[in-house]
């Protein structure tokens, strides 16, 4: 991930080249929405107009946001110590059990202010355990971690399945779930916020939990490029052997990343949980984890970046449940389409678009495109 | 003899369930010699499923739904050239994409085409690959032991079957007897060397992703036209992964990864057999176990417990000239 | 009148800003040995990839034989019958000796016929040339020498009237050199052109009958050999007069700073690459360790330093011992005073993705100077960056520029900016200025010797056996992962060659 390009201004590697790529994803999801008889631009603004045309709309958009804030970050943190973290969404599942459990426990004895950092603490906990395995066999066995991290989702599966049919299902119940969270475990709603504004919310889960997703990306932005930690792992990330040169132990810290990196994943399951169902059911990550992967590539593995991109994507998510309302021949399968050519735009192809950018900029004004004594010459 | 014929059973399934996971396999196998990590087969064999149902459907003919699974598995596999060679982007970002583009894509396009919750219609029996019955399969079956064996093991498949595993012997030929082969390996190895014996080393992984997409769309064909009459979303299921798993598990080698994937078929046709069914001494074990059997033991054998895997040198790397 | 093998006439080519070849003309008469002297990244090796079709020039013609040649790939290139020994080996390692020869050159679509033919083809090439190598055996087996040699048979193998080899004497001891000499001169007398790339005067004068002298991308001059000298050629080279030796006073050595003891160590395959060595470094004094490159000097280096682990060994440090075997880390070694400048800056000494001022501290980053409680003290590091780009001039001077932008000799007094200033006891420095340009070199030299005059103890690996003369008070010969011989600064280069190569210490002497 660290090719060494030649300079551009960083408001243009950071900015113009992700939104040129954005759109070309856009323009070729247009041509899928052709293909299936629809009119692309008609289809464009019922997505937007359904993800904030309403207060509604916004409320849902910032709900779905807040996940995926939490998925980009865990993966980002991954990546940044160079570890491909597949498993965010198996990690996430698994630290359901862990909200479960507090939530079970005490929403009968505990108002929510006390119980909300418990779950945290139970989410966090159980996700970055389910990252230890995989991250503790690639740095001791070998094992590629892109390879265990998608294994130990299908496990994550089977797992959940089955103590939501089993134990943790309420005796006289059908359905695999829990039982209903009481007042303890049912977060506030942020919904008044957008109220204050003047839109007008019948009901959406939006909920405090995006406070504390923003707080993570604040953490996250601190821990990789203000901490001795984040140094650590940057280094590791650029480079396996100058990272042992300076003392850097490498197990220690393929562990302590993808442990971070599964924590966030876990802290994802608050939020459809505690702020939306009341209760923990099947599916109810439904691929987020995966959209973390996008979301972290898109944003470029930065805090801001990824909150952009999260927001973007819950924008999909919600304007896509409108869109597949407004037109039959959409379905919400639309989104993963688009997903996977923001991936392949933003992340595989990152770089398809560069060359004839920086020869842009070095026609307009040659100097602002550094090419002094690019990559160290003859050495 | 029940035991006998309920053995019989479980390893004619075993055959039938391993077979996508062995052509698959195979397919990880021509580009990961080649130096180009596919986390996409299950992607390839998405679209090849759906495309070979959905022409089968349409065209009325089981040929012309294999030959379009190909199609458009290559095609694919032609995506994860262009942004992996052509473009020297991560290898496996790229992959995971084509798996998501394949995923949305296949119901979509059911959905719009078809009307049935993103299924394909049901194929009828010229649109499917039938059962070959051997000579004398059905005069022998009542042989004991050889009868069975002949008739349900070795009879009885369709096409694909066979294709699958003469693709082993064949793959093997074409990766040690052959100057592709030579030049494959040599480009997994060290792709510099290829590139000064005045070999593109680009046409030569994607020649490589070619022979891919060609097994992957084959083993979507037999998803959709032979294990099932028609597309249902998400039929690939994870096989696409396993293959991988069981690549690395047979070390990149051919016949290697034969045994592999019929290792995996064999816990898949087992825990279908199993399920439900009470066993001796451990009572019943539950399906979500047996669910999951196969991603633990792929975890063991992937934690190394089973001696070095040494994937080619160059995989994963994009190919930059060196100044 | 000689015939003209190779003419290049205006050959110009630029990567990105850096123009590495400008308005290059040469000829190669046939039937000679062409020697192109010059520093590292004077453009050689560019001009001779523009040559081999590996790359494109800007502009300019080429003609073979007389007629113009358009080479736009290697194939071009081989057609014409021009064949390459590169720098780095382009061999399969885990492929036979007759894989890698018929790769790409294979006559049909099947193998068999191909192995066939390159089986008594090389036979043929070993009657006539003496090119000995077994064509069933792998060749991660066979020592470098061999391996060379495949590469030479390769490029016969595909009809070369034209060889070009690239640094090719880098990895081989002198006798190997001296074999490769000859099987040099038998290829020029069957009437086929060498075209010899080397920055080692030496060989210029002992085997080539032209030679072309390269400075900065230009061609600056073409002499016959010998009617030039080593001066004349060096200062082609250079632009201007060189120090060959660094001015420095005598040694003032104190206790031992410094001792390796019963040091073994293997690489990953299980070969021993060090064996059983010990030795001391005083305070006040350069220890150089001379050798021809992968006799166990890198593995040494790691051991010291705590990045390989050993098999068996120790190092004292002040007096204080310390076990390789085990849990050794760098990080430790480095807490009592052991600072280390790695051979390998580009992926060991320095992030390259990183800004200068992160690569200051690499290594260091866990002193609290540099630290508030778990945070990074960003003012403290800069600060402490800017310091040191201003006293060991490193350009340019902006400690935010990522490190991939310096220049080889800038990112080099990076590395020994940050080691030199956390005034550590011992020092220990591979290949000080390798891919460095000539006024860094000198600039290098200068502050190893202030270390030594300020009483540390420094050791110093090297391939460029001037560098270890120059700047060793005490030299130590390694080869095949021993020390087999100890000299004082006065050793001649002759006799620390014999050591080089391996023989007899005793027999040495004489």
């Amino acid at each position: 991930m660290s090719t060494p390009y030649a300079k551009l201004p960083a408001w243009a590697d950071y900015g113009l080249i992700p939104v040129i790529n954005l759109f070309v994803a856009f323009v070729v999801a247009g041509f899928v929405v052709l293909l299936v008889g629809e009119n692309p631009f008609r289809a464009a603004a019922v997505l937007v107009e359904g993800a904030f045309g309403r207060g509604q709309g916004i409320a849902f958009t910032l709900f779905y946001a807040t996940t995926f804030i939490f998925t980009g970050l865990s993966v980002a943190v991954a990546a940044h110590c160079s570890l491909f973290n597949i498993g965010a969404e198996g990690q996430a599942y698994v630290a359901g059990l862990g909200v479960a459990i507090v939530c079970l426990a005490f929403d009968s004895v505990l108002p929510w202010w006390l119980l909300f950092p418990l779950a945290i603490i139970g989410a966090a906990a159980v996700g970055a355990l389910w990252a230890l395995i995989p991250a503790y066999l690639q740095a001791k066995r070998g094992s590629h971690i892109v390879i265990t991290t998608m294994m130990f989702n299908f496990i994550a599966f089977s797992v959940v399945v089955y103590l939501l049919v089993g134990v943790l299902k309420p005796a006289n119940s059908m359905a695999p779930q829990t039982r209903t969270f009481l007042d303890g475990a049912q977060l506030p709603k942020l919904n008044w916020i957008i109220e204050l504004f003047g839109a007008k919310i019948r009901s959406a889960p939006f909920n405090i939990t995006f406070l504390l997703a923003l707080a993570m990306a604040f953490l996250v932005w601190v821990l990789i490029w203000r901490t001795r930690l984040g140094y650590e792992m940057r280094t590791y990330g650029h480079s396996p052997k100058a990272a042992r040169y300076a003392g850097i132990s490498e197990t220690r810290i393929i562990i302590v990343a993808m442990m971070i990196s599964g924590a966030l994943a876990g802290m994802m399951a608050l939020n459809p949980t505690m702020g939306d169902q009341h209760n923990v059911a099947l599916d109810f990550v439904s691929g987020a984890g995966f959209v973390g992967i996008a979301v972290a590539l898109m944003g470029r593995l930065h805090p801001i970046g990824i909150v952009l991109a999260a927001i973007l994507f819950g924008m999909l998510y919600q304007g896509g449940a409108e869109l597949a309302f407004e037109m039959p021949a959409i379905s919400r399968d639309m989104i993963v389409i688009i997903q996977g050519l923001v991936i392949l735009f933003a992340g595989a192809l990152e770089h398809m678009f560069r060359p004839y950018i920086q020869a842009m900029f070095a026609s307009i004004s040659p100097r602002t495109v550094g090419m002094e004594a690019v990559k160290g010459k003859g050495a | 003899m029940d035991v006998f014929i309920a053995i019989v059973q479980v390893l004619d399934s075993t055959i039938r369930l391993s077979v996508p996971l062995l052509l698959a396999c195979l397919a990880g196998l021509y580009s990961e010699r080649a130096g180009v990590f596919d986390i996409g087969l299950e992607g390839k064999m998405l679209v090849g499923a759906f495309a070979g149902a959905a022409a089968a459907s349409v065209f009325h003919s089981a040929y012309l739904g294999l030959g379009m699974a190909i199609l458009i598995s290559v095609a694919f596999a032609l995506i994860h050239g262009f942004a992996s060679i052509t473009h020297r982007g991560n290898q496996i970002v790229s992959g995971v994409a084509i798996n998501f583009i394949a995923a949305g894509s296949t119901i979509m396009l059911g959905q719009a085409w078809f009307q049935q919750g993103g299924r394909t219609p049901a194929l009828a029996s010229g649109e499917r690959f039938g059962a070959i019955i051997w000579r004398g399969a059905d005069a022998v079956r009542g042989v004991p032991i050889l009868g069975p064996i002949y008739s349900e093991l070795i009879s009885g498949h369709s096409v694909l079957v066979y294709v699958a595993f003469l693709a082993v012997p064949f793959t093997w030929w074409v990766l040690f007897r052959t100057r592709f082969g030579l030049r494959l390996r040599a480009v997994g190895e060290n792709p510099a060397a290829v590139d000064t014996a005045g070999i593109s080393v680009a046409w030569l992984r994607y020649r490589a992703l070619i022979c891919t997409g060609v097994l992957t769309g084959i083993a979507g064909a037999y998803l959709s036209m032979v294990q099932n009459g028609g597309f249902v979303k998400d039929m690939t299921a994870g096989k696409g992964y396993i293959a991988l798993a069981a690549l690395i598990f047979a070390k990149w080698k051919p016949v290697n990864a034969m045994f592999a994937c019929l290792l995996f078929g064999f816990l898949d046709a087992l825990s279908i057999r199993l399920q439900g069914t009470p066993l001796p001494l451990i009572g019943k074990v539950p399906v979500q176990f047996m669910q999951a059997l196969p991603y633990v033991l792929t975890v063991i054998l992937l934690a190394g417990f089973i001696g070095k895997a040494i994937p080619p040198r160059a995989g994963g790397v994009p190919y930059v000239k060196e100044r | 009148m000689a015939q003209a093998a190779i003419e290049l006439i205006g050959i110009n080519k630029s990567f990105g800003a850096v123009r590495a070849n400008r308005d290059i003309n040469l000829e190669i008469v046939r039937g000679t040995i062409h020697g192109i002297v010059g520093e590292n990244g004077a453009g050689k090796s560019t001009l001779m990839s523009i040559l081999y079709g590996f790359y494109q020039a800007d502009s300019g013609e080429i003609r073979v034989g007389g007629q113009p040649a358009s080479i736009k790939t290697p194939n071009d290139a081989i057609a014409l019958g021009i064949g390459m020994v590169h720098q780095h080996f382009m061999l399969v390692d885990n492929f036979t000796v007759l894989e890698n020869v018929i790769l790409g050159a294979e006559s049909d679509a099947l193998l068999k016929k191909s192995i066939a033919k390159a089986r008594s083809e090389l036979e043929r090439l070993e009657r006539e040339y003496g090119l000995e190598v077994d064509p069933d055996a792998i060749i991660e087996e066979l020592p470098v020498g061999l391996q060379q040699r495949v590469e030479i048979l390769k490029a016969l193998y595909r009809g070369a009237e034209i060889l070009i080899l690239d640094e090719p004497t880098g990895v081989l001891t002198p006798a190997e050199a001296d074999h490769l000499f000859r099987i040099l001169k038998q290829l020029k007398e069957q009437g086929k052109t060498v075209v010899l790339i080397t920055h080692k005067l030496r060989e210029i004068m002992a085997i080539t009958d032209t030679v072309s002298v390269m400075r900065q991308g230009t061609m600056v001059a073409t002499r016959e050999t010998r009617k030039t000298t080593v001066e004349e050629l060096a200062e082609l080279m250079v632009g201007r007069r060189v120090l060959l030796r660094v001015e420095k006073g005598e040694a003032e050595a104190g206790g031992v700073k410094l001792a390796v003891k019963n040091l073994t160590v293997k690489d990953s395959r299980g070969v021993t690459m060090v064996d059983d060595i010990s030795f001391d470094v005083r305070a006040g004094e350069i220890v150089g360790i001379a050798g021809v490159a992968g006799n166990g000097q890198s593995e040494m280096l790691e051991a010291i330093s705590g990045i390989r682990r050993a098999v068996s060994g120790s190092v004292m440090l002040d007096g204080k011992p310390i076990d390789l075997t085990g849990a050794a880390d760098p990080g430790e070694l480095r807490d009592r005073g052991l600072a280390h400048v790695p051979e390998d800056r580009h992926h060991v000494g320095l992030v390259l993705a990183f800004e200068e001022n992160e690569n200051s501290i690499l290594g260091y980053h866990d002193d609290p100077r540099y630290l508030r409680g778990p945070f990074l003290n960003i003012d403290a590091i800069r600060d402490d960056a800017r310091d040191k780009i201003t006293k060991y001039d490193i350009r340019p001077a902006d400690c935010r520029l990522k490190t991939a932008n310096f220049s080889g000799g800038n990112q080099q007094k990076i590395v020994l900016a940050r080691e030199m200033e956390q005034d550590p006891g011992v020092l220990i420095v591979g290949q000080p200025t390798r891919g460095v340009d000539v006024g860094a070199i000198e600039f290098i030299h200068k502050r190893l010797i202030a270390m030594r005059d300020q009483g540390k103890a420094v050791l110093v690996v090297s391939v460029e056996l001037d560098e270890i003369r120059s700047l060793s008070d005490r030299i130590l010969v390694m080869f095949a992962g021993r020390i087999v011989g100890e000299r004082g600064p006065e050793a001649t280069e002759g006799e620390l060659g014999l050591l080089m190569a391996g023989v007899e210490h005793q027999e040495a002497a004489q």
